[in-house]
């Protein structure tokens, strides 16, 4: 995936949260203009198969979360650094030591369908 | 319009003529860590379908990761073996796809942060020459679960009604390493993807952070290539093949897309930027998905785990870790050992360079141990399909200090070196170390000067006339009477001795 990937800029992880970045990633600023084309492109990542009504009602009721949600764009965040985690916490780590695991049994209770001891899937098709 | 056949491909020479080939190479290894990235989970190969797992990597929900130290530990030691600066501050970044083989529908990875960035890798080619291949990033991410398709004829995906997973692989900690476009290999482009791909597998074993067997999947590389028309400087569209699964297939796939894009171009079409299958069988790649782009994996901090922010303390401990680099470590042995260039590139493609090491420790000859460890032992082990000599020797428990015995023997002139390859070929037989089998088998050399003499001067007077041209001066001609000698002996005598006394017997 290299070139999906942003060029490293060694001047942007010395120390501390990135710089310089946008803040609010592109697809989340031009959320509330949601199209119908960006909802049908959504359900077909999420594999979700919406008919051409469910669509429709889609992105009416999208574009109004989409549009409530982005009040907090109106927050006023100048010198505010970016925030993934809420504890100011680095390095929690574990030992590399092993485990108990689940067990096939226990693992593949809640599988709807299983066969050969593993996960039974409706095939992909468009990868593999 | 006119249409272009993709999948049509000119020859190497053509290709050459009119374009520049630019190759990127994505290697993931997979770490040989006790536990897999962000669970306890072992991470044994080829245990039974899904008995490594846990609510962390199925993705039940509630479940927390916590990340793997020495996971941590690994890639910054291959980070800092690959010329890498590393991050004092990283994230890992959640990967968001739809597919069983993830049971959470993301990958947890690294995206713009990621532990070690801006290394090179310097890459020795067969003539001696070097290309450095400048690395863009390596990272940490997760493997994903292994899928067996079925109602299909051949385990692949088309014709399969379904699709069974097994998520014992699904956590496993991946570390991804990313070239830099690797221009200006021109012709040798095919060499260096292969050379590179060796020579990261060598650092790798080296640092002793993953048994990178590509034959098991724990190193795969994908090859990403595109063609410049010579003279330009904008890199064309590029196609990346996925699971290129051995050193000559990397050599082979990227040979063949470059054949492949310079049909494309040369009957004015132009590439689809796609990710290709690569079939080690017909030697050539099919057209897989069209490629993703970034956005479509709305990638964001893992809110579930905290940076990884090692010290420069830590990061300096962990430098003073790492092995000598492989390349270094040959030139240093080859010359200690007295090798010649070629029997140097024997010993090491056929991974003996460590158990010759651990033979000279052990007391041996360097002549010696490349002698016994590549000679019959290497014929038998790959006559019985074994992976190496060094696994061959210690699934049998024939040992360097066996090497040292023999060689002991020799020296102190009990056996001939006829007599030591058939007490090798005992040890080799399971009949115990040389000693007990030059017991069993009555291998000694007749140490009696007298019967030794007798034999020469029955030897001499039955050949008359090879006698008298060594007695002329032609001193190649005992070569001759020693063969008739050793034969008297039944083997058993010493050739050197045996050369000796017709000398002295005859030019004295």
């Amino acid at each position: 995936m290299a070139s999906t990937l942003p060029t490293c800029h060694k001047g942007q992880r010395t120390v501390g949260p990135r710089q310089g970045l946008p803040r609010i990633p592109p697809r989340l600023a031009r959320m509330a203009e949601l199209s119908r084309d960006d909802v049908a492109h959504l359900a077909g990542l999420a594999r979700i198969d919406l008919s051409d009504a469910e669509l429709d009602k889609m992105v009416g009721e999208l574009g109004v979360i989409l549009e409530s949600v982005a009040t907090v764009q109106q927050s006023p965040i100048e010198g505010v650094e970016p925030m993934s985690h809420p504890m100011p916490l680095v390095n929690v780590t574990r030992p590399d030591v092993v485990r108990p695991s689940l067990g096939a049994e226990a693992a593949l209770a809640g599988a709807p369908e299983a066969d050969q001891q593993r996960f039974s899937v409706p095939r992909i098709l468009d990868e593999d | 319009m006119t249409v272009v056949d993709t999948e049509a491909t000119i020859s190497y020479d053509d290709v050459l003529a009119s374009f520049d080939p630019v190759m990127g190479l994505e290697v993931h290894v997979e770490l040989g860590t006790n536990t897999k990235m962000f669970c306890g989970c072992a991470t044994e190969f080829g245990a039974e379908p899904n008995t490594q797992v846990c609510p962390v990597c199925l993705g039940l929900p509630g479940a927390l990761p916590v990340v793997n130290e020495t996971a941590v530990e690994s890639a910054i030691r291959i980070g800092l073996a690959l010329n890498c600066e590393i991050a004092e501050w990283c994230r890992f970044a959640r990967k968001n796809y739809f597919y069983p083989d993830m049971p959470k529908n993301f990958q947890t990875s690294q995206y713009d942060e990621p532990i070690a960035f801006n290394g090179f890798l310097d890459v020795e080619l067969d003539d001696g020459t070097t290309y450095r291949v400048e690395i863009e990033r390596a990272h940490m991410e997760e493997d994903t679960g292994k899928s067996l398709h079925v109602g299909g004829s051949t385990g692949r995906i088309h014709g399969a009604t379904h699709s069974l997973v097994d998520y014992n692989r699904a956590g496993i900690p991946l570390i991804e390493i990313v070239t830099k476009p690797m221009l200006g290999a021109g012709e040798r482009a095919p060499e260096v993807a292969r050379a590179y791909v060796a020579t990261l597998r060598d650092l790798l074993k080296a640092l002793d952070v993953s048994d990178v067997k590509m034959e098991q999947g724990s190193m795969r590389c994908d090859v990403n290539l595109s063609l410049m028309p010579k003279g330009s400087t904008t890199l064309g569209t590029r196609t990346e093949t996925k699971n290129v699964n051995s050193l000559r297939s990397v050599e082979r796939a990227v040979r063949y897309e470059m054949c492949r894009h310079g049909a494309v171009l040369q009957a004015g079409g132009s590439i689809l930027q796609e990710t290709r299958h690569w079939h080690e069988d017909t030697g050539a790649t099919t057209s897989g998905r069209p490629k993703s782009d970034a956005d479509d994996y709305r990638y964001f901090p893992e809110p579930d785990l905290v940076p990884v922010a090692p010290s420069r303390e830590t990061v300096e401990s962990l430098r003073a870790t790492l092995p000598e680099p492989p390349a270094q470590r040959r030139k240093r042995l080859q010359s200690d050992w007295g090798f010649s260039d070629l029997e140097m590139r024997d010993v090491l493609n056929a991974g003996l360079v460590d158990l010759i090491g651990e033979t000279v420790d052990a007391g041996a000859t360097p002549a010696g141990a490349r002698k016994w460890w590549s000679g019959e032992i290497a014929r038998r082990a790959n006559a019985e399909g074994a992976t190496d000599v060094a696994s061959y020797a210690a699934e049998r428990s024939i040992t360097p200090a066996h090497v040292v015995e023999l060689e002991g023997l020799v020296k102190a002139g009990r056996l001939n070196d006829s007599m030591a390859r058939q007490a090798w070929e005992g040890v080799l037989d399971g009949e115990g170390t040389p000693t007990a089998v030059a017991d069993a088998r009555g291998l000694e050399l007749v140490q009696d000067d007298g019967a030794l003499e007798a034999a020469v001067d029955k030897v001499i007077e039955a050949n008359a006339d090879v006698a008298q041209k060594v007695r002329d001066g032609k001193v190649q001609a005992a070569g001759a009477l020693i063969g008739q000698v050793m034969k008297e002996m039944k083997g058993q005598a010493d050739a050197g001795k045996a050369r000796e006394i017709i000398l002295a017997k005859l030019t004295s």
